[in-house]
């Protein structure tokens, strides 16, 4: 309502030009709020991750109509770009099906997170309408000044706050060096060289390679334990990270007896179609 | 187009980004909600700048922006590390640190 | 006036021009360091020094007493007034303008002393040595004993009041040794333990007296405290003058710290005889007479010390005739001889003279009669109830007639030393004051009856002997010391007394006028003679002519309350140990209550609040961050309200 009466109450020069920003702020509002409650409420990281680009997106585009374009680019480039790629490949690595569970165990966090939530937000907005004012000053000056919007933050970036931005990229220098440190596996014994290697095999009781996945598996090969020759599935085929989250099929009994007799050169028919599906 | 709806908007989408940090275990989850609080107070200097008619609000967003990029490299790292370690990313088993 | 005032009117002034020590007097470190040295080697020297450490110990007397004469020899050739020589030896306390510096002051009084303490001294070692023959710990009884004699040689020739302190502790300290010398009896632990306690009460009033004297006279030397006594004011003086009391009472056992001598017979008996009886507790009467000058000043003090020493002579008197306890017994007479030393001290300078020589006579017949007490316990397998003894003449012929020599020197018979040193301290109390006259007249009748029970129970009547003892005379190594005793207490009072010899000889030290009786002395010699017999004869009638029963009969009120030590003890656990563990108990209540539970309290309230205070901190990342967001939200809402 406020929003209406302001609206209506502002003079004529502006309300041309904000009719159509008004509806690119509705609709954008709207994008991220959704976006934002999704992330919020979805159980999937990665649903949570899909929703807040899409809040990412729409803030871009409110930067655009807010006179920011190098700041919406910025926005789409740096943060749906890179910052949610980086996400999803993280979620990849730790795994895309987990989810978590809604059960809240602190006890009493639910209810008092939502409720100084709600009383920080109402303060916010309580605040803001206190104090600022209803026309703004608008950028054409500013941005005009330097002969456009990139022109004139170049000249402040590299005029005023020459020092800060230099910060910044010793900041984002030492946090790839970090991210490297962090990341690297240090190896605390020597690496075993070929014949140690082999010595080991033989020693373990195992002394050929182990089977490829997927030998002999009629799924989803790289998930498939492979089966030993006398027809039990090794676990230690599947590679590490899908042992614990991908479902292993369970080993079709019939096959192995097929199996283990063309493996003793006896006549086999054909398999059974259904049975594998 | 009062500019004050560009601050709630913003007031409110950094209120759901703190519900996230609160009510989410999921560290990487966690971590966009923290992105989104980020987000939310760049929305607000960006309207600060439109009001105020001058272009320091954005060059401070921008540096958030590059702030945010720095952060989020690292804390990945560290998610990373967590779950290498303990098999899981969930916030509240990394609770050793207590009395 | 004072009726105490008489004997001060005129006061010889003694002379004190004090000479450096040269020539044969360099020695005088000697006396000390000898036995000081033997008490050093026999008692850090463990097991290997058994086989001879009683002979050094003895060794280091004799050397002691050899020195001693050598000086009283080369003392006899200088003139009276050159007498008094003080060899300094090293600084000791050097602050500001308090100077006691380690010196020795060696004159004709401490000569006396020296003499007395380093003869019957040397007797007793010898004695000791056949004495304790069977006594697994004998090295370490004559480590004990050298440090005795080597402190109480400190004792008496210090030339300042510090030092002589430190010598009075380590004879407090000898004496705590050697009574607690069967320290694996509980009796004598106690025993020792009551003596050490009761002389800190006493060692408090001399500490306080030599403060008094370093506020007063700015100094603690002799020389110092005594020259410029005049000059102190009237208060300052009897102060100083009671404190010093104090302090002799405890060393001396007088009344009313008396309670401790008779526990202290748990020691063996040549303890008995040269610390408990002939030397250490004399030590009092060398204080009051060595500090002669301040009580010739205060007449206050003098009359207290008369009184104290008065009380004292009766009660040791009374305890000593009704305690069945030989050595008991002759606590009780030692308690008594030393009240009339102490009385006689406080004459003023009528008595020094006489309070010194009945102290050398009281060493020789009380150590003699001692050392036959314990020649008796030798022989009666350390048995000590007379009750038990009778007729030990027969067996015991040595002993009994060097005993008997004692009894008559102690009973004031003339021609024995008693004799002439009592009846001079009775004639001069009668020269001062009628009652303490009449005190002293009375307790020699007393003297002589208890003296006569005990020679009478032990020595004659009938056998009550118990039936495994079989009495046998001691041997020689004993009984050698024993008869020179018996004939130092045989003649020296005839040697010394009548002819005037020690009056002349204590004179420049001490002071002397010669005491003017209100009757002749003669009159007071067949009147206290009269006493005497009378007593004795009551006593021989009672114990020697009539059988003596074996268990103690109940007797009247006052036996009764003398077997009971005049209730000194009940009346120190009433007045004092009563109180004080109450005291105790309710201090012990009160920290554990009140001071704990106020400091437990605190500790357990905070401690309380902490532990739920860090339940706060879960290490939930989450919970840290609902408390970032309350912070903010509080943050915003001020804002907002300050804005509005």
């Amino acid at each position: 309502m406020n929003t209406l009466l302001t609206a209506v109450t502002t003079d004529a020069t502006t309300t041309t030009a904000s009719t159509g920003e008004a509806i690119v702020f509705w609709v954008c509002a709207a994008v991220a709020v959704v976006g934002a409650l999704g992330m919020l409420l979805s159980r999937k990281a990665v649903h949570s991750a899909l929703f807040i680009a899409g809040t990412m997106i729409s803030l871009a585009v409110l930067y655009v109509s807010l006179d920011a374009p190098f700041l919406g680019m910025t926005q789409i480039v740096v943060y749906t770009g890179a910052v949610m790629m980086l996400f999803l490949f993280v979620l990849m690595v730790v795994g895309v099906d987990s989810s978590d569970s809604l059960v809240e165990t602190l006890r009493g966090q639910r209810a008092a997170s939502v409720l100084l939530g709600l009383g920080f937000a109402g303060l916010l907005i309580a605040g803001v309408g206190a104090a600022v004012v209803d026309v703004p000053v608008g950028l054409d000056a500013a941005n005009s000044e330097y002969g456009g919007n990139v022109e004139g933050i170049a000249a402040l970036i590299f005029g005023r706050y020459v020092l800060a931005f230099e910060a910044t990229s010793a900041l984002l220098i030492a946090a790839a060096l970090g991210a490297m440190v962090l990341a690297h596996r240090e190896r605390s014994e020597r690496r075993p060289s070929q014949r140690e290697l082999s010595e080991q095999r033989v020693r373990d009781g195992a002394p050929q390679n182990l089977p490829g996945p997927g030998v002999y598996a009629r799924h989803n090969a790289l998930g498939t334990p492979a089966l030993l020759p006398d027809g039990t599935p090794t676990d230690r085929s599947v590679p590490e990270p899908l042992r614990g989250v991908s479902a292993v099929v369970g080993v079709d009994h019939e096959d192995t007896e097929r199996v283990n007799a063309l493996a003793r050169g006896e006549a086999v028919g054909p398999a059974d179609e259904e049975g594998s599906s | 187009m009062n500019p004050m709806n560009y601050l709630y908007l913003s007031a409110v989408l950094f209120t759901i980004g703190a519900l996230g940090v609160l009510l989410r275990r999921n560290a990487i989850v966690v971590f966009m909600s923290v992105e989104l609080m980020l987000n939310a107070s760049n929305l607000a200097f960006v309207s600060f700048a439109d009001i105020h008619g001058n272009l320091d609000g954005q060059v401070m967003a921008f540096f958030v922006m590059v702030v945010a990029a720095a952060e989020v490299v690292v804390g990945l790292a560290i998610i990373m590390i967590i779950f290498r370690t303990r098999r899981s990313a969930s916030v509240d088993e990394a609770n050793l640190l207590k009395y | 006036m004072s009726p105490f005032s008489g004997a001060v009117a005129s006061v010889a002034e003694p002379s004190s021009a004090v000479s450096e020590a040269s020539g044969v007097f360099g020695l005088t470190w000697l006396l000390i360091a000898l036995p000081l040295l033997g008490a050093a080697v026999l008692l850090l020297g463990g097991r290997r020094t058994n086989p001879w450490g009683h002979w050094l110990g003895v060794l280091m007397a004799a050397g002691s007493f050899a020195v001693a004469v050598v000086l009283f020899a080369g003392m006899l050739g200088l003139g009276e007034e050159e007498r008094s020589i003080r060899q300094f030896l090293f600084d000791w306390v050097f602050v500001g303008t308090f100077e006691a510096p380690v010196a020795l002051r060696l004159d004709q009084l401490s000569m006396t002393f020296v003499l007395l303490i380093t003869g019957v001294g040397t007797l007793i070692h010898i004695y000791s040595v056949g004495y304790m023959s069977h006594d697994p710990d004998r090295r370490r009884f004559f480590g004990y004993l050298n440090l005795f004699v080597a402190s109480m040689l400190l004792l008496v020739l210090a030339d300042n009041y510090l030092l002589l302190y430190v010598g009075w502790e380590g004879v407090g300290l000898a004496s705590y040794l050697l009574i607690g010398f069967w320290y694996y009896k509980s009796s004598a632990a106690v025993a020792a333990k009551k003596a050490f306690v009761v002389n800190r009460v006493g060692d408090v009033g001399l500490s306080l007296a030599i403060m008094l004297m370093f506020v007063t006279f700015g100094s603690v030397t002799f020389e110092g405290v005594l020259d410029n006594a005049a000059a102190a004011s009237d208060s300052s003086l009897t102060w100083i003058g009671l404190a010093l009391l104090l302090g002799a009472a405890g060393k001396s056992a007088q009344f009313p710290l008396q309670s401790w001598l008779l526990d202290a017979m748990e020691g063996p008996t040549p303890v008995s005889a040269l610390i408990h009886a002939a030397t250490m507790v004399t030590a009092g009467v060398y204080l009051i007479v060595r500090s002669a000058d301040i009580f010739n000043l205060s007449e206050t003090a003098r009359t207290a010390v008369i009184v104290i020493g008065g009380i004292t002579l009766v009660m040791g008197a009374i305890i000593g005739s009704a305690k069945d306890d030989i050595k008991k017994a002759l606590a009780g007479s030692t308690m008594s001889q030393i009240g009339y030393m102490i009385l006689a001290a406080g004459l003023g300078t009528v008595g020094y003279v006489f309070a010194i020589f009945h102290l050398v006579m009281h060493g020789f017949f009380k150590a003699d009669m001692f050392l036959g007490a314990g020649s008796v316990m030798h022989g009666m397998n350390d048995q000590v109830n007379m009750r038990r003894f009778g007729l030990l003449r027969t067996v015991m012929v040595t002993t009994w007639i060097t005993f008997g020599i004692g009894w008559l020197a102690i009973l004031g018979v003339p021609p024995f030393s008693g004799f002439f040193s009592k009846d001079k301290i009775i004639e001069a109390a009668f020269s001062v004051n009628a009652v303490a006259g009449w005190v002293t007249l009375l307790g020699a009748g007393i003297t002589a009856f208890y003296m006569t029970r005990l020679f009478a129970m032990t020595f004659h009547g009938k056998k009550r002997w118990t039936d495994d003892v079989h009495p046998h005379e001691s041997p020689w190594i004993m009984m050698g010391p024993v008869a020179v005793l018996a004939l130092l207490s045989a003649v020296a009072g005839l040697a010394l007394g009548p002819t005037g010899l020690f009056e002349r000889w204590l004179e420049p030290v001490t002071g002397f006028t010669e005491p003017t009786p209100p009757v002749a002395p003669a009159v007071i010699s067949i009147a206290a003679l009269v006493l005497v017999l009378i007593g004795a004869g009551i006593a021989w009638v009672t114990y020697a002519r009539n059988p003596v029963p074996e268990v103690a009969p109940a007797g009247n009120l006052l036996t009764r309350a003398a077997r009971a030590d005049l209730y000194g003890d009940a009346v120190n656990e009433a007045v004092f140990m009563r109180p004080g563990q109450y005291l105790t108990r309710w201090l012990v209540w009160f920290d554990n209550r009140v001071v704990d539970g106020a400091v437990n309290g605190t500790a357990a309230t905070i401690g309380g609040l902490s532990g739920r205070l860090r339940r706060l901190q879960t290490g939930f990342t989450r919970s840290y961050a609902l408390s970032m967001l309350g912070g903010a939200a509080l943050v915003a809402a001020v804002l907002v309200l300050v804005r509005l």
